[in-house]
């Protein structure tokens, strides 16, 4: 296994004189050993691919190569099905108590190991490390740990006596959170007693990869979980298998549709968890610092390559200009540079195809006369990046209005009434969350329960947590991951 | 003392579609012959077209709103009203069941006593249907989080076509659960059998339900089952009484079409032919057109 280097970090000058922050880089050794090349995760062992291609995965904040990864084949998809199908019929014999125990097992390892799969996931996935590190990798553990505990209480989930499982569950999963993605999917479907064939995307492999040794530590039974890595016509072969009983996919609506199309006449059971143009609402008497923070959080977080992000800022017009100025404000203070550094806010754009996507929707927002704006803050020479932006002067038929953007790009609307704003937020076929920013209680459960999204965050954006079912309304998908509802996706009831 | 020489001659009842609370014929002005199971003529209903279909679907989307914001309370109320007024036309329903069906009286009255407890267990859900289906999250952190369900919006329905006690129990006991939580229905009738479902809407009329929440099309599953399957305003789709092996009408070609605007979709029984509507109906359908809602709320002082 020869190592890779990452010698050449990205540079950028910190922004803001008052809070120009020494470097506190995280080292990437510390991310293990990356292999130069990797097959897939079949029936226990790291097997080839049966074809020849391989694809390659970059770190976006540098552009250099992580490692070749292969690009499944049909054939291996096959096997991949194979493997878990033999060993369905164990696994979901064992008691439920047991399963429980091999989840807790790979909770407990996560957290030992998370300052290398933060690391990882980080030069993945371009990320900033303070998130790896404090959000992606401790809800993985916490995932693992929630479902762990189900596995034996199945009984008593409102289910009716004995709900069994599917099968075997194809899941196919976004690069935006690549490992906590994993566990969203995984975890409840071994909780459940299914076993799994998962692809990662293809610009973010390593993790899943990772996730398979950790398997092998845990001790976990060999088939039960398989990784196949490759791109869409992976996840096609995966979603299409006859011998697949359940499909859950994570990624955009157009996809997600071609699946639903895919699957229909079948039996497989599918869950969906699609795109998003989530509505932040700030109305006239919220706390605008709080407001000015969850609208941060909500647009810029992750790069702004979140499904749920906040990625319309709809504001009550007497309040515009106080709160554009604070946002501005907060927004120049904002650090966008190395992932790996501790301070860094804003990482790298996770490739240059999404790169080219936001710089596309963006070129359209000023084409349509919408006003764009960000603060001044200098990028890395090599990687992907792009600045956080605000675009004002935007009406609800404007692309950036109605598309989702997938990266740090926020749309602002006005509007005078509540009645105006529950209209626009849901004038979109999405309906996965929304914000509610108001010091009035009333408002909000008022607000909250004509809002057509799955979420909704009040007076804070962009909360997960595995107790909390998360899944959307309309074109957002269907069926609710975390929780008690995410049981249901993957048993047969 | 009046001359009594001939028999007197019945009224026979015009059928009619029933959409936004009132009785149309179908736009296409055209009915088809429904006959019983030995072939005899019974009457002639409406031939609803792919318009009626859409005119039903506006008229189901005017009604989400004041349906699904009634209190659960008076959803129960309403549901329970429309027991009583289909016990009141027992005698009518199973004569129709009956000829529907190809069963005896008895059989036939027992099926309608099944339907009319149906909508009884569907009034006792709906206040009680957020407390199985919500709760509150015990999340890792300061906040308050609850999870409701709220009804999907509009729902399509193939209404069975097969079954023991299709006609009519297996027509209820698929429009109810879906309107207890708050939906409205467009409702493609079972085509060979329409006589109970457009009887069923002067039942409604009468039930307090507001017009609009259910919508009752009878005519070619093939020509109104697409039309709410790729209708851009219809949110879930059932298709219970898809049991067509081809064609527009068939299920798998109604679930494609479907996937085009993501409805949350119900697909039919393995074998629809070996369902037997008197099964108790469990809270599968119940929760088969509900949202989950999760709304976060930090604590703090």
């Amino acid at each position: 296994m020869a190592k890779k280097k990452n010698t050449e970090e990205p540079t950028a000058k910190p922004a803001g004189g008052l809070f120009a922050y020494a470097p506190a880089p995280e080292s990437s050794a510390a991310a293990g050993d990356i292999a130069t090349s990797y097959g897939h995760f079949i029936g226990g062992e790291f097997v080839d691919s049966s074809g020849s291609e391989a694809l390659k995965t970059v770190n976006p904040a540098t552009e250099q190569v992580l490692a070749e990864f292969a690009q499944g084949t049909d054939e291996d998809v096959d096997r991949a099905v194979a493997a878990a199908r033999k060993a369905f019929a164990d696994w979901s014999a064992l008691p439920g108590s047991e399963r429980g125990k091999y989840l807790f097992r790979i909770a407990r390892i996560i957290q030992e190991r998370s300052r290398e799969l933060a690391v990882l996931e980080s030069i993945d996935n371009g990320k900033p490390i303070r998130e790896t590190r404090d959000f992606d990798i401790p809800t993985v553990a916490a995932w693992f740990f929630y479902y762990a505990g189900w596995a034996d209480k199945l009984d008593y989930a409102g289910f009716g006596p004995n709900p069994r499982p599917l099968g075997v569950a194809g899941q196919v999963i976004p690069w935006n959170f690549p490992l906590m993605m994993l566990a969203w999917k995984i975890a409840p479907a071994l909780a459940t007693g299914n076993t799994v064939v998962l692809k990662p995307a293809e610009t973010t492999p390593l993790t899943a990869l990772r996730f398979a040794e950790i398997c092998r530590q845990a001790g976990l039974p060999k088939g039960v979980v398989n990784i196949v890595t490759g791109d869409g016509r992976t996840g096609a072969a995966l979603t299409a298998h006859p011998d697949v009983n359940k499909v859950a996919f994570t990624g955009s609506t157009p996809v997600g549709r071609a699946i639903a199309k895919q699957l229909a006449g079948s039996r497989k059971k599918l869950s969906l968890e699609l795109g998003g143009k989530a509505a932040n609402i700030v109305f006239d008497d919220a706390p605008i610092d709080q407001a000015v923070e969850g609208i941060v959080n909500g647009i810029f977080f992750n790069q702004g390559h979140v499904c749920c992000a906040g990625s319309r800022l709809l504001v009550q017009e007497s309040i515009q200009d106080e709160l554009l100025d604070a946002l501005k404000r907060r927004m120049a203070t904002l650090r966008v540079g190395d992932p790996l550094d501790k301070n860094t806010d804003i990482g790298a754009i996770n490739s240059a195809a999404q790169l080219a996507r936001i710089t596309e929707l963006t070129d359209a927002g000023e084409a349509e006369g919408a006003e764009r704006w960000s603060p001044d803050c200098e990028l890395p020479g090599t990687g992907f990046w792009f600045k956080p932006t605000l675009f004002t002067g935007v009406s609800q038929a404007h692309r950036i209005a109605q598309e989702e953007i997938f990266g740090p790009v926020l749309s602002v609307l006005t509007f005078r009434t509540p009645a105006e704003a529950v209209d626009k937020a849901n004038n979109t076929p999405y309906g996965l969350s929304a914000g509610i920013w108001t010091e009035k209680g009333s408002r909000i459960l008022w607000t909250a329960s004509r809002l057509k999204a799955g979420v909704v965050w009040a007076n804070t954006f962009n909360k997960f947590d595995p107790t909390s079912p998360f899944g959307g309304y309309k074109e957002s998908g269907y069926g609710r991951e975390g929780g008690r509802h995410g049981l249901e996706a993957y048993l047969d009831v | 003392m009046s001359d009594t020489t001939y028999a007197r001659l019945d009224v026979l009842k015009t059928y009619k579609l029933y959409v936004g609370g009132k009785f149309p014929r179908s736009e296409s002005g055209r009915v088809y012959e429904v006959t019983d199971a030995k072939g005899e003529w019974l009457a002639n209903a409406p031939l609803g077209t792919r318009k009626d279909a859409r005119d039903a679907v506006l008229a189901a989307r005017a009604a989400v709103k004041g349906w699904s914001g009634t209190t659960a309370y008076n959803r129960g109320q309403v549901l329970y009203r429309v027991a009583e007024m289909l016990q009141g036309r027992r005698e009518q329903f199973a004569a129709e069941v009956s000829a529907a069906e190809g069963i005896g009286p008895k059989k036939a009255a027992a099926l309608v006593d099944a339907a009319i407890d149906r909508w009884i267990w569907y009034a006792g859900w709906t206040d009680k249907v957020a407390q199985i289906a919500g709760g509150a999250n015990p999340v890792a952190g300061p906040f308050f989080n609850l999870s409701t369900p709220e009804p999907t919006g509009v729902v399509g329905i193939v209404a069975p076509q097969a079954g023991y006690g299709h006609s009519l129990l297996g027509l209820v006991s698929v429009i109810a659960p879906a309107i207890a939580t708050g939906n409205t229905v467009v409702v493609a009738a079972a085509a060979d059998a329409p006589l109970p479902a457009l009887s069923l809407g002067e039942v409604l009329a009468t039930s307090d339900v507001p017009g609009g929440v259910v919508n009752i099309i009878s005519g070619r599953t093939a020509d109104i089952a697409p039309t709410l399957a790729s209708h851009q305003d219809v949110n879930a789709l059932d298709l219970t009484g898809a049991i067509a092996a081809d064609g527009p009408g068939a299920a798998r070609a109604l679930e494609a079409a479907a996937a085009d605007t993501l409805k949350r979709v119900v697909r039919p029984e393995l074998d629809p032919f070996a369902q037997d509507w008197t099964n108790a109906p469990g809270t599968d359908r119940l929760l088969s057109f509900l949202e989950t809602k999760t709304v976060w709320h930090p604590m703090g002082i």
